[in-house]
């Protein structure tokens, strides 16, 4: 029991902080713009596809700088040559726009690497336990996917709250409109922390491609879990996407750990459920089954209890 | 009198084209019809998006739920007919509707709580929820292959079996053509108004004394049931509903249909839904990649035409009415050669990557435009180039003539 508790922990720590990643890179573009890039997770996809090419030619650790910044290339001429032009038709348009780009990278993404999966592996140069605990051992690759993601966050933060720069993305956040008044570009600062956010994607997807399947179904199986996420988290709350990350990163792992159903128990208790019957389906699912279901009916829990989220302030 | 005709003869017209549509020919086979049905069940579904995205602003990422949940109790009232219920096939979609309104009220209650952007992503995970759900509950949703039922089994009307297309596209044709009716009349009604209300300044609706969220539901509970009619018709014309029709895909599809079509005016979404399902029917034949041409014009509508083909349509009729509609034609015409080598030559480089990834085993060498071609050799790839690049010299020369043409037709008609 104590090493599954541990086992499922750990591995939900990784995933809770993978979906952070992705979850952050959205909640900064959203609050900093009001507009939710429903193409957060093709990004993420196309990350996984870049580093897997790059890391054919140049190795993994140099795919792990390049693959992000092309994503924050792309990112940034996303911002400018298509969503500063479809903002003045409304936040309807805007949501349109990014949700035509999920086609279209994905199409893209088809049209480069083919239907199927490609071999993304684990880099034989991280792929070593690092540690072992109850006979299993913690591969690596995840203490590194942990050490990036919190490197990441860390120096996010500090460039936020310690530079001129994120003095001026801050302000920006909450009075656009001011800090034009002051001289200062808002402008480039919305190309920037599109690219900065499309980065952090790239990122995740570099560290999430070979945990994950690098297929071109990555960005719908991620997307919609990472868009739970921030609302569960609160719509624009940092903090927010923090607790949810976790809490469904946890939730999911634990929920895959457990191969039981509500129906195996009720036998224990000697009660029985008519075979056949819808209600007889509900209760034989059995939990690691329905884990992949489960931000979902967090998700609904969530708004009858407390529409705004964690963390939200706007209802 | 004349203020009843003038108000019905669109009416009138559209009775009258979808009687006439599947006995003319090239549409009179079986294949026609059964496109043809396809296209009524596809418009639809745009029409019930539309209450949400044009009519009230809400961008819904999982209109399936209702088409599909309705597609599912449709089905099982027509396996009951099978079983010797003595229901008219024919009123077998209205189980649908019904079921369309009853999901409609119990996840719009949740949805509706919150507009914008939030709801577009709670619609979306409800979508997964559901669709998830209908794998893991194989008594009700039959698992992955579906359920069936037979649509010829039922009582007789009128000697009708309903086995034949022709008879089926009628039934589907009436359903549609009468929820259309029904849809106008409710952007009309006091509360569709309400709707345009909440769409465009909710403060100032929710000050007037309006309570937005109760709007938005009410606007959420239409256009499920009218999805759940559309799912019931999908129900009778395939006679299997399986988890693809509450996918996350189908609901996609629809937001493709009403956005690329005009949300902006009662027809568009009926034009997209008939556009897009003959593209992918005609296009899937040619080009496996048209997805991605789909998506690219979406794009490109959404940047350049927010309003939509219908919304093109209009305007270029109106242009047409004015006394530049020469010079604009003499423009359309200039610039005509051009955008088709720059679309050939884009459609060859999306070609042939896109084969040579996606089916490897056929080799490099292909077919396109009737030509054979070998993509291993540098040759068609910088033909394409060529093609993109002295299309877009000749259209520079050409644009001007139509622009010029654009704005004299706009002086005249101020």
């Amino acid at each position: 029991m104590l090493e599954l508790v541990t086992v499922s922990l750990l591995n939900g720590l990784v995933y809770g902080l993978l979906l952070f990643m992705l979850s952050s890179g959205l909640t900064l573009i959203f609050s900093m713009m009001g507009v939710l890039n429903f193409a957060h997770a093709s990004l993420f996809m196309l990350g996984a596809y870049f580093s897997y090419q790059l890391g054919r030619f140049i190795g993994f650790c140099p795919a792990l700088v390049v693959a992000p910044l092309l994503c924050a290339g792309i990112g940034a001429a996303v911002e400018r040559y298509g969503l500063r032009h479809v903002h003045r038709h409304g936040a309807v348009a805007e949501l349109l726009f990014t949700f035509g780009l999920v086609y279209l990278f994905e199409e893209l993404v088809i049209m480069l690497w083919g239907r199927n999966a490609v071999a993304y592996g684990v880099p034989p140069s991280i792929d070593f336990p690092l540690f072992s605990v109850f006979g299993g051992s913690f591969p690596a690759y995840k203490g590194l996917m942990m050490a990036i993601s919190v490197t990441m966050f860390v120096s996010l933060w500090l460039a936020l709250k310690r530079t001129r720069i994120g003095l001026v993305v801050q302000a920006a956040l909450t009075h656009p409109q001011a800090v034009r008044a002051l001289g200062h570009d808002v402008s480039a600062v919305f190309v920037l922390i599109f690219a900065l956010g499309s980065g952090m994607a790239g990122l995740a997807g570099v560290i999430g491609g070979f945990a994950l399947l690098t297929a071109p179904t990555m960005a719908d199986a991620v997307g919609p879990i990472v868009f739970v996420v921030v609302v569960v988290g609160g719509l624009g709350s940092l903090g927010g996407a923090f607790m949810a990350s976790m809490l469904i990163g946890v939730v999911q792992t634990f929920a895959v750990a457990i191969d039981a159903s509500p129906l195996d128990m009720m036998s224990r208790l000697h009660l029985t459920v008519a075979r056949g019957s819808l209600l007889y389906d509900f209760l034989a699912v059995k939990i690691a089954q329905a884990a992949p279901t489960l931000p979902y009916v967090l998700l609904v829990l969530m708004l009858i209890v407390r529409p705004r989220g964690f963390l939200g302030t706007r209802d | 009198m004349g203020r009843a005709i003038s108000r019905r003869w669109p009416w009138l017209a559209a009775a009258s084209a979808l009687a006439v549509l599947p006995h003319l020919p090239g549409l009179s086979t079986n294949f026609g019809r059964s496109l043809l049905s396809q296209m009524g069940i596809a418009a639809l579904f745009a029409l019930s998006y539309n209450v949400l995205l044009g009519q009230t602003g809400l961008l819904s990422f999982g209109h399936a739920v209702y088409f599909g949940l309705g597609g599912y109790v449709a089905m099982h009232l027509l396996r009951a007919v099978d079983g010797g219920l003595p229901v008219p096939v024919p009123l077998v979609p209205l189980a649908g509707a019904l079921g369309g309104l009853f999901f409609g009220v119990l996840f719009g209650s949740v949805t509706t709580r919150r507009a914008h952007t939030v709801f577009a992503l709670i619609s979306l995970g409800i979508g997964e929820l559901v669709y998830a759900a209908t794998l893991m509950l194989p008594s009700f949703f039959g698992g992955e292959e579906g359920i069936t039922a037979n649509r010829s089994r039922g009582p007789r009307l009128f000697g009708l079996t309903f086995a034949p297309q022709i008879e089926v596209y009628f039934v589907i044709a009436a359903w549609v053509l009468l929820s259309a009716a029904l849809l106008h009349r409710f952007t009309r009604t006091p509360v569709g108004r309400m709707c345009n209300a909440v769409r465009d300044n909710p403060e100032r609706a929710e000050f007037v004394g309006y309570n937005t969220q109760r709007i938005r539901f009410i606007a959420f509970c239409v256009a499920a049931t009218f999805a759940g009619l559309a799912g019931g018709l999908h129900a009778l014309n395939y006679e299997i509903v399986a988890s693809e029709a509450v996918s996350p895909a189908r609901s996609g599809n629809v937001i493709l249909m009403a956005f690329c079509g005009g949300t902006g005016n009662f027809i568009g979404p009926v034009l997209g839904a008939a556009v897009i399902t003959w593209l992918q029917v005609s296009l899937s034949d040619y080009t496996s990649a048209w997805l991605l041409y789909l998506g690219i014009f979406f794009l490109a509508l959404v940047l350049f035409a927010p309003g939509g083909l219908s919304a093109i349509v209009l305007s270029q009729a109106a242009l047409l009415r004015t006394r530049a509609a020469g010079a604009l034609l003499k423009g359309y015409s200039m610039a005509l050669l051009p955008v088709m080598a720059m679309a050939a030559g884009a459609a060859m480089l999306i070609e042939m990557p896109y084969r040579m990834s996606t089916q490897p085993e056929l080799g490099t060498r292909m077919r396109l435009f009737g030509h054979h071609w070998d993509a291993a050799t540098p040759w068609p790839w910088l033909l394409a180039l060529a093609l993109i690049g002295a299309g877009l010299w000749l259209l520079r020369r050409a644009w001007p003539v139509v622009v010029a043409a654009r704005q004299l037709g706009a002086r005249s008609r101020d």
